[in-house]
């Protein structure tokens, strides 16, 4: 019982949370928003026996990305509600797309074969031991890549970020 | 008692799907990039629940491991976007997105 | 030495090449040795195939060079194929081309296209025999059009003048509608028996009963295309205007060689033709209307040249009324006889014209006789030839030639006889007024006067030869002598000649012999009697002219019946397509087409606002308008 609470409660979360990083207005407030969010993620993560994945989460995305949204934002003096103002017919029309966006999407999902779980569930799959065995045994070589991705990626941004190449 | 048996896997896909459609709604709705931006990390995550969820139900770790090359690619995404978005702001002095209009005709 | 044959056309192509890229730098001695050198080399090796032809078994050899073209079942070898009748024109070709080139060292020597005109001369004997060489109609369209080729640029050769361009136009244009006709018979002969070789054709055709409806059109498509290189009617008028090119290449090309293409055709494809009678009466009757119609007008020419143009448009009428009534020997003989004596008579006019410093007008000669005797004798020898006298060439090639369309048709016959009456009348008028009496011309050109150089008067002397005992390699029977030529030529035209047997009395032929001198002798004395002895003149320029004198002097107002009924129509609706169709039509299609793209993508591309957000908008709506319609 107590887990579907906990499912409740942080499925709320999360949906509360994600529709503040959308609202507020002031985007230092987003980006906390944001960040509890992803602890609200995080949790369901739990929930499912992926506790490492959690770990990883919070580290990466509450750790790592949104400090350098924050970042950004300090460094641009953005936290102050500059933002011009949109008209309503197109606050409207967005409300509207990504309404029927959610109407279509659950339809369609309500239309799909019910899929039915494993017998047996194994709680150990998201323990780190079995991560790394499928991690480095099945997907050595995209890992291995993914590290020239991030090269490229940290290249990239000095790249961009310097202000100019003489 | 375990997850699986007590919430049905819809559940898990009804969720991701609202996370994935409020992503949408900021972007559609703000204007400031740096939101913007965030709404599309909201969107990501949305689709890592729902990997998560699925590796869990059907007891595969396979779909755990795609979230770390998710997470990675999202780091570097993040890096060099918000690279960009910092140059952007250098030349137009705004985050406003509609600035970036040079691409018509 | 029958495998050397590929060197025959070679060694002029060689000579081309030599002298086209390094013509300008070579010194005109060394041009003239290399144009005429490559030729005597040819004329060499054709005079030795001939003997071994002549001596040996094989009457036919051919020679695989290379294969040409090979399409599906279409495999066209470039082979030559050396018989009695290629061999005879191989001959005819080298040796009067030879000669030619020798003088035109001297006739040229103070033009400034010397070179040019040695590279055009030897390309022209190249095509010519590649045209007789070939073992299939392919490639003898190629020399056939690579002569049309050579003749325009040489009756363009002074190019600077615009009717001479006008002329060289015009011999291009006529014969690309005789090309047309040759070009669809040699699709048809394709089409019917799947193979253009000359061999496999014949050997097809027969078995092919006479009068099959589709040899007949074979055969007069083919003569379309010889009507248009062999200017007959009514596609002679080019060759008159032809003249405008060095008297050199109106002898070799407009006059012995090039002209004759027509009846080696003819005479190559002979069993197509003695299968199908309707187009052998074509033939014959366009053969005789033509020699008939070319010579009423050469009788008012004043122009020493286009008197001898109109004469050459006669004899080749001749040879296609040979043709016509299956006198195949007969027609080649005449190609041979009237090779040697035309040359001669246009060299010796080239002489003339070269001694009188470029005046071709006859009211303006006379009484050369004393100051170019050597020059006036070879062209009296011509003169005799062409008009038949009896003993030179001229006699015995018209007198078979007779003799068949006797047999063959007393009407023609009627008409030949008259075609030869008119050509020792005006023949006769031609050397009267230019070498006896006395002198019409300025005093400058009276001064001017001479003989020409040795190189020119070298081979008026070979051609007059020539001209004289040519004739002699066929005398006809009755006369007790041999048919040499028709010995030679037996194995080519085997197949037709049993198919049209020749016969006639001994005493007719003795008749129409004499009939023919009578005539010839009658028509000498008139022609005497009209510009020697009452010193008749032609009419001056602008003087009035009776009624029928002024319609042959104006040669029936041919050009200005085709100007008024071909050019000037299809001017008019090629002007009206053009303004009409090409410009509103078509280009308002085009344009249209481009305005309404234009309209089209600058009305479009508004939507392309560049606004970031409204593309992502229109990207969720257009995802869910998909998803939604995959659920339904």
């Amino acid at each position: 019982m107590i887990i579907t609470y906990m499912f409740y409660l942080l499925s709320f979360l999360a949906i509360m949370f994600g529709l503040m990083v959308v609202l507020s207005k002031n985007p230092v407030h987003s980006v906390l928003y944001l960040v509890l969010t992803f602890f609200a993620i995080a949790g369901h993560y739990v929930l499912l026996n992926a506790q490492f994945l959690a770990a990883v989460h919070i580290i990466v995305y509450a750790g790592a990305i949104m400090v350098l949204f924050l970042y950004i934002i300090m460094m641009l003096n953005l936290n102050k509600e500059a933002e011009p103002h949109k008209s309503l017919w197109i606050k409207a029309s967005a409300a509207v797309a990504a309404g029927s966006l959610l109407v279509v999407l659950v339809a369609s999902i309500k239309g799909t074969v019910a899929i039915t779980p494993s017998n047996e569930f194994n709680p150990n799959i998201g323990l780190i031991e079995n991560l790394g065995q499928t991690l480095f045994k099945d997907y050595l070589l995209p890992f291995e890549v993914s590290s020239v991705l991030l090269l490229a990626a940290m290249v990239g941004a000095v790249m961009l970020a310097k202000k100019s190449i003489k | 008692m375990s997850i699986i048996q007590t919430i049905p896997i819809e559940w898990y896909l009804f969720l991701s799907t609202v996370l994935f459609a409020i992503g949408v709604f900021g972007v559609l709705f703000r204007r400031n990039a740096i939101i913007i931006f965030m709404s599309i990390e909201l969107m990501l995550n949305a689709v890592n629940l729902l990997l998560v969820a699925f590796s869990s139900y059907l007891s595969d770790s396979k779909g755990q491991v795609f979230v770390f090359f998710i997470m990675a690619v999202a780091a570097a995404e993040v890096a060099v976007g918000l690279a960009i978005l910092s140059m952007v702001y250098r030349n137009t002095n705004s985050p406003d997105i509609n600035n970036l209009n040079k691409l018509k005709w | 030495m029958i495998k050397l044959v590929g060197l025959i056309p070679l060694l002029p192509l060689i000579g081309f090449v030599i002298i086209g890229l390094f013509g300008k730098k070579l010194s005109k001695s060394i041009v003239g040795l290399v144009g005429s050198g490559v030729i005597f080399g040819s004329f060499a090796l054709a005079l030795a195939i001939f003997f071994e032809l002549k001596g040996g078994t094989q009457k036919e050899f051919t020679i695989d060079l290379f294969t040409w073209i090979s399409a599906g079942k279409l495999s066209i070898p470039f082979s030559f194929l050396i018989d009695p009748l290629s061999s005879l024109f191989l001959l005819i070709i080298t040796g009067i081309g030879f000669l030619i080139h020798l003088y035109s060292i001297g006739y040229m020597s103070h033009d400034e296209g010397f070179a040019r005109f040695f590279a055009y001369l030897n390309l022209f004997i190249f095509f010519m025999l590649l045209l007789v060489l070939g073992s299939n109609y392919l490639i003898m369209f190629v020399g056939w059009e690579g002569v049309g080729l050579c003749s325009y640029l040489l009756i363009g050769f002074w190019f600077k003048n615009t009717a001479y361009n006008n002329a060289a136009k015009k011999a291009f244009i006529m014969n690309r509608i005789g090309d047309l006709g040759f070009l669809m018979g040699i699709i048809l002969i394709f089409i019917t028996f799947g193979s253009i070789s000359y061999h496999e054709v014949f050997m097809q055709a027969n078995s092919y009963s006479s009068g099959t409806p589709v040899l007949t059109v074979i055969a007069l498509l083919l003569f379309v295309g010889a009507m248009g290189k062999s200017a007959q009617l009514p596609l002679y008028t080019w060759l008159p205007d032809a003249m405008a090119g060095p008297t050199p290449v109106s002898a070799l090309i407009h006059a012995a060689t090039m002209v004759t293409a027509g009846i080696y055709m003819i005479a190559r494809s002979n069993i197509l033709y003695s299968l199908s009678p309707v187009a052998m009466q074509t033939v014959a009757i366009v053969g005789a209307c033509t020699a008939l119609f070319a010579a009423t007008i050469g009788l008012a020419q004043n122009d020493i040249k286009k008197v001898l143009a109109y004469s050459t448009v006669s004899q080749l009428g001749y040879m296609f009324l040979a043709l016509g009534v299956g006198a195949y020997t007969g027609a080649v003989f005449h190609v041979m006889t009237h090779a040697f004596f035309k040359a001669l008579l246009f060299l010796g006019a080239g002489s003339v014209i070269h001694a009188m410093g470029g005046e071709q007008d006859m009211r303006k000669m006379g009484g050369l006789k004393k100051y170019i005797p050597i020059t006036h004798l070879t062209f009296l020898i011509g003169t005799l030839a062409i008009v038949g006298f009896p003993g030179f060439s001229g006699f015995f090639s018209k007198d078979e030639i007779l003799a068949h369309a006797y047999e063959n048709n007393k009407l023609l016959w009627v008409l030949g006889i008259l075609t030869a009456a008119m050509t020792t009348f005006y023949m006769f008028r031609l050397y009267f007024l230019t070498f006896k009496g006395t002198f019409r011309g300025t005093h400058d050109q009276e001064h001017h006067l001479h003989e020409s150089p040795k190189s020119m008067t070298i081979p008026l002397v070979i051609l007059s030869m020539l001209a004289v005992v040519g004739g002699l390699i066929g005398i006809p029977e009755v006369l007790g002598g041999k048919h040499f030529l028709e010995e030679f030529l037996k194995p080519v035209f085997a197949d037709s000649s049993s198919r049209i047997i020749f016969h006639l009395p001994e005493s007719t032929e003795y008749m129409l012999m004499i009939v023919a001198v009578a005539v010839m002798a009658t028509f000498l004395y008139s022609a005497y009697t009209v510009y020697v002895k009452n010193k008749t003149l032609p009419a001056a320029e602008g003087e009035e002219l009776q009624p029928l004198h002024k319609l042959v002097y104006n040669k029936y107002w041919i050009d200005e019946i085709y100007e008024t009924i071909i050019t000037k129509p299809l001017n008019f609706i090629s002007e009206a397509l053009h303004k009409v169709v090409d410009n509103q039509i078509v280009d308002g299609i085009v344009n249209g087409i481009g305005y309404l793209v234009n309209w089209t993508s600058s009305t479009i591309r508004l939507a392309q606002t560049g606004n970031i957000g409204f593309y992502v908008f229109v990207m969720v709506i257009s995802i869910v308008l998909i998803l939604f319609t995959r659920l339904m």
